[in-house]
């Protein structure tokens, strides 16, 4: 049941803090997020600055950076993806336990980047693991790192924990686990998980792209 | 030891019997002239140059393919008295050594060595022991041009899975077609968009 806004206030301002379960414990996974330690690239060098002392993370209590997948609440996938890579990081978003979320930082983790064309880099690891925030840049500069926490946050606020629009994580028949692919003899197979990833098909305009 | 190509063959010349090596000029501003060496002297010359030369440092293996032969003799033409003219009819493998001294200054001495083709006879000696510095180096032109280095210690794939069969810098590799859209394509990606995403009739 929602609470009445302006009742809230009326209490508020009486030294009384109305507020539900919900809330308090949206309010507690979005103030306590704890990243996974590691990094993939270049972009991992900002996000070990964000966290040092002239950005400092801890601001925002997402300081305490876990060397286990088991202790973490967010993967940070800082970097290139490479395809011999891609298993072992969807591997590690298996092992975190629920809830758990991933911010795709960067150019290459969220397409590939300059490297999209090539042979050996995934095109973007929302291929294999849904992505909650994607942060452009090459690399993004600490700010954005932030600023796509603080996005983080606020949609962990926002989140649902009954009812149809609830989240992933309160959703019993949501896959926790996601299908970690293998390396073929010429590409990853499979090449995507369609049970997550599924772009639109765009119609070309001929001459219009070119 | 100076690193001038001509002097250095020279010294190998009076150093191993029967060498088949020869001089190649290149033509261009860069003028970095190499010594183009068989692959079965390659060990006695990298030990000569190693012992006698004070070339002590290899700092650089670099892969070429060689789809045509004609290219490869274009950007790095034979001296005149050249009598070790390796070139098959469908192309080979080139692996250039570039040989630093860390007792003279200069440019580096570069070396070059040929498989006898492209497909089966892909075989070049290892230096990994005479510089140990070549046992990555050689794992990864193994890697992505698939250039066997008979006697490395430890031949693998170092850069791709151990499951991958292709040579991905070998000029005929064809990459696995996962293209996706893209809002301005051009070259190649063009020819790919042209293809998975048929234009709207």
């Amino acid at each position: 049941m929602a609470i009445d806004p302006t009742l809230a206030r009326e209490l508020k301002a009486s030294g009384v803090h109305v507020t539900s379960l919900e809330q308090l414990v949206n309010w507690g996974r979005s103030s306590s997020l704890w990243p996974l330690q590691f990094g993939l690239a270049c972009c991992a060098i900002e996000m070990i600055s964000a966290t040092m002392a002239k950005y400092d993370m801890a601001r925002f209590g997402a300081e305490v950076f876990r060397p286990s997948p088991r202790q973490a609440d967010l993967m940070i996938v800082a970097g290139t993806v490479t395809k011999k890579m891609a298993p072992q990081v969807v591997r590690l978003y298996n092992q975190m336990a629920e809830p758990k979320y991933v911010i795709a930082m960067g150019a290459c983790a969220i397409s590939g980047g300059p490297f999209k064309e090539g042979y050996n880099v995934l095109k973007g690891i929302d291929r294999f693991i849904p992505v909650d925030v994607v942060i452009p840049g090459c690399p993004p500069r600490p700010e954005a790192l932030l600023d796509g926490l603080i996005a983080l946050q606020e949609k962990i606020r926002g989140e649902k924990l009954t009812g149809s629009a609830r989240a992933r994580h309160a959703d019993p028949d949501a896959p926790a686990e996601m299908p970690i692919p293998e390396c073929g003899a010429h590409d990853i197979v499979p090449v995507a998980n369609r049970g997550i990833w599924n772009p639109p098909v765009i119609e070309r305009e001929e001459g219009g792209a070119e | 030891m100076s690193a001038d190509p001509a002097v250095v063959l020279e010294s190998l010349r009076a150093a191993i019997v029967g060498l088949r090596a020869d001089l190649r000029r290149n033509p261009g501003p860069a003028a970095q002239h190499s010594i183009l060496v068989d692959p079965d002297h390659l060990l006695p010359v990298m030990r000569h140059l190693r012992d006698h030369c004070g070339f002590d440092l290899l700092t650089n293996l670099a892969g070429i393919d060689w789809p045509d032969p004609k290219l490869a003799d274009a950007v790095a033409v034979p001296d005149d008295a050249g009598d070790a003219a390796v070139r098959a009819a469908g192309g080979f493998l080139e692996v250039v050594y570039h040989l630093d001294s860390t007792k003279t200054r200069g440019a580096p001495l570069v070396l070059r060595a040929r498989t006898a083709d492209r497909s089966d006879q892909v075989s070049i000696p290892s230096v990994v022991g005479v510089f140990r510095s070549a046992e990555f180096q050689e794992r990864e032109l193994f890697d992505l041009f698939g250039i066997h280095f008979t006697g490395h210690p430890d031949l693998r794939r170092i850069l791709m899975w151990d499951a991958f069969e292709d040579h991905p810098m070998r000029k005929d590799y064809v990459a696995p077609d996962d293209y996706e859209y893209e809002p301005t394509p051009h070259g190649d990606v063009l020819e790919k968009a042209r293809k998975h995403d048929p234009p709207k009739p």
